[in-house]
């Protein structure tokens, strides 16, 4: 999908960059709380906000960083931007541009022209660059009539429009970009959109941060996930969007937790459910699962006494426990076997993954044979699997659809012609 | 999915130069640390005095208020103008107004950059560019006011009745040392306030301290008489306010008063102008080791 820029030069690249933050328990501030404890140590502990982080961006690239709150990636974006001191090596070619937030910098007594080349220069344009670029800054954010308003003045939208102008004017050769796209109204939003294609046609590097998987997987070439300051993976953006989305609903109370406890359950306990799981494609076992693929739900069931032909149903709740689907073994086979006493069996359900992203647990019923009523053991899981998918749609299941258009009017099939009313 | 590290060579990284080293107070692009300096300063004097009625003369009042009530304190209350009798008493208010007027710059400017680098967190926090522009700014702001209220000055003391002199060329010397000297204490004083807060009270008593310590109020030669130690009265101009300041009331305003040289010679004159100079490089030093923490540290 993204063209491979790999081979080209780098323009950014970093190399087992480390950074840790001194977190003090107590902030000391002031001179006589030095004075008065001298000798009395500060508590403090250090954070590692980055650990060993090393990628190399290549010249024209759009690289994502994904991760979530607190992972890092506004600390590697200011660390590569030089605003934080960092240990390891990160080296730059050509000149940069940062947008880590809009409008810093903005003083809201003056007038947007004022704003604009102050900023202009703080960017790094020299003051002829930015007087030049002005009236472009002006038209862009739409506030010709506006520009000798002072900006205290100005609308939430319009400042975030004159903001984002302002700094999109530095034409660097590399821009960082911490998660600004998500500004103004839809007309803007679109006009910010075309700037970012425009840079990336233009073969600007552009180092993007954000949580926004669909604008990762729409721009970038290439992305990485951090978690925790690590990287987790790097390469294709799709990939990317979907270990974060894993990470997102994923890593909550999972196998560790205790289902409740087998004798507490409904059912008359001739046989009972020990775990229920998903499996991918290649048969691993997996806490998140990417929408569309082929996936297996596996249910391991031990007997007590000698059942002849259980039926496995297994009702696939969502976060609102709301049935989505029911998988019952008696639809597909009538009768699955004779079991013994202390045997064990696993019941496998594999299926086309088109449910809605989201958060799913199993409930499994597990029944004689007959009309499923007569219940063995009832199984609430609270091991639940997460699907991911780059687009959320807000329907419960998401189906696999072959979409068209074909104009004019529907061509009738000849064998089913149009009664004459008349004939 | 690997978790791959770069593959590179040793060649493909030197093709990229040197890493970057994190922020620095300079960043060795002179035009760009200019402009920036300039620009900012620009800004925080339109806006300082924006919406006041009487605008840029706010700037010019407060210092002229100032020397309007120590005039009257000094000259008819105390009367310290008849204290020094002869030549070196003549033209008292012109020279109070002359040192209220680079002292005011002194005090306004470093005061003013004790404050600046915290107050600027949000930039700092969020833009990369030399951080020294931003305490240079507050002084540069000051100088603005300074060559304003100067024009005041020279033109009070023409209409005082002191004829101008080929020493008034000597004026932007004096000025350019008492900016050196100002730019150093600036330095260490906003980076110390990123650790130690309290260094702006602190800051301000010394600033009343030096107030009185230097000639600005009582002439040298009321000092020495009443000194009466010469040693004293060398380490009392070893100041280098001081010194500038008489050097500035014998160039520009009258000859009969003692210059930087009059009491230690030029030895000590040198001593003083050595304090300056390492002042300035303890500042640079000691601002270029905060710099490239100083986002994490506000």
């Amino acid at each position: 999908m993204a063209e491979d820029l790999t081979d080209r030069e780098l323009a950014v690249l970093v190399r087992d960059v480390s950074k840790t933050f001194v977190v003090p328990e107590e902030q000391r501030h002031t001179l006589k709380e030095r004075m008065l404890h001298p000798r009395k140590k500060v508590n403090s502990r250090t954070f590692e906000a980055l650990k060993d982080i090393s990628f190399g961006v290549h010249k024209g690239e759009f690289f994502g960083i994904a991760g979530r709150n607190g992972s890092g990636k506004s600390t590697l974006l200011k660390c590569i931007a030089g605003i934080y001191r960092a240990q390891g090596q990160i080296y730059r070619v050509g000149s940069i541009s940062t947008m880590i937030e809009l409008g810093v910098g903005f003083n809201m007594d003056l007038a947007a022209r004022d704003n604009v080349l102050l900023n202009g220069i703080m960017l790094g344009l020299s003051p002829k660059e930015a007087r030049r670029q002005y009236d472009e800054v002006i038209d862009f954010a739409e506030l010709h009539d506006f520009q000798d308003l002072k900006v205290k003045n100005y609308s939430s939208g319009m400042l975030v429009r004159l903001a984002f102008s302002t700094a999109i004017q530095v034409n660097a050769d590399v821009m960082l970009v911490d998660e600004i796209l998500a500004v103004g109204d839809a007309n803007f939003q679109q006009k910010c959109f075309d700037v970012f294609n425009d840079m990336r046609d233009r073969g600007k590097t552009i180092v993007f941060v954000t949580h926004d998987m669909s604008a990762l997987v729409k721009f970038c070439h290439r992305a990485t996930l951090l978690e925790m300051g690590e990287m987790v993976c790097i390469g294709d953006p799709q990939e990317v969007a979907d270990n974060y989305l894993e990470l997102n609903f994923g890593r909550t109370p999972t196998g560790d937790s205790k289902d409740p406890d087998a004798t507490q359950r409904p059912g008359d306990g001739d046989a009972r459910v020990l775990e229920v799981w998903v499996e991918d494609e290649t048969g691993e076992r997996k806490e998140a699962v990417p929408q569309e693929s082929r996936i297996t739900l596996r249910v391991r069931v031990l007997f007590n006494v000698q059942v002849e032909h259980p039926a496995v149903s297994v009702y696939i709740l969502n976060d609102e426990h709301k049935a989505v689907s029911v998988l019952n073994t008696q639809i597909w086979i009538e009768k699955t076997g004779v079991f013994e006493p202390g045997e064990e069996a696993t019941f496998s359900f594999t299926f086309d993954n088109v449910l809605a992203p989201g958060r799913y647990s199993p409930m499994i019923n597990l029944a004689h044979r007959g009309t499923g009523l007569d219940t063995m053991d009832q199984f609430d899981s609270s091991s639940t699997f997460v699907v991911s998918a780059v687009r959320p749609t807000g329907g419960l299941v998401d189906l696999l659809v072959d979409a068209g258009v074909t104009r004019g009017a529907p061509q009738l099939p000849a064998a089913n012609p149009v009664k004459e009313l008349n004939a | 999915m690997s978790l791959a590290t770069v593959d590179v060579n040793e060649a493909q990284i030197a093709a990229l130069g040197d890493p970057i080293t994190g922020p620095s107070a300079f960043s060795g692009d002179f035009m760009r640390f200019w402009h920036l300096t300039f620009n900012i300063a620009k800004t925080q004097w339109k806006m300082r005095f924006f919406g006041s009625v009487l605008g840029y003369f706010w700037q010019l009042m407060r210092p002229l208020l100032l020397f309007g009530v120590l005039l009257v304190f000094w000259t008819v209350v105390a009367q310290i103008n008849k204290a020094v009798p002869g030549p070196p008493g003549k033209y008292y208010a012109v020279q109070l107004l002359g040192a209220i007027v680079l002292f005011t710059f002194f005090q306004e400017a470093t005061q003013g950059a004790v404050r600046a680098v915290v107050d600027s967190e949000t930039l700092v926090r969020k833009i990369h560019f030399p951080r020294l522009a931003i305490p240079l700014a507050s002084v540069m702001v000051a100088l603005f006011n300074l060559v304003l209220n100067l024009v005041i000055e020279l033109g009070f003391a023409v209409a005082m009745g002191v004829t101008p002199m080929w020493s008034w060329f000597q004026l932007p010397i004096i000025v350019a040392i008492l900016v050196v000297l100002t730019t150093g204490v600036s330095m260490i004083l906003s980076s110390l306030f990123v650790y130690f807060r309290d260094i702006q009270p602190i800051w301000e008593v010394v600033c009343q301290v030096l107030f009185y310590a230097s000639p600005v109020l009582v002439p040298a030669i009321l000092v020495q008489q009443h000194l009466n130690n010469p040693t004293l009265m060398k380490l009392y101009m070893l100041n280098p306010i001081a010194m500038l300041l008489e050097q500035f009331k014998h160039a520009v305003i009258n000859h009969a008063v003692s210059g930087a040289a009059y009491y230690g010679g030029y030895g000590w004159v040198a001593i003083s102008m050595v304090i300056v100079v390492v002042l300035l490089g303890l500042g640079y030093v000691i601002f270029s080791r905060m710099a490239p923490y100083v986002a994490e540290n506000i």
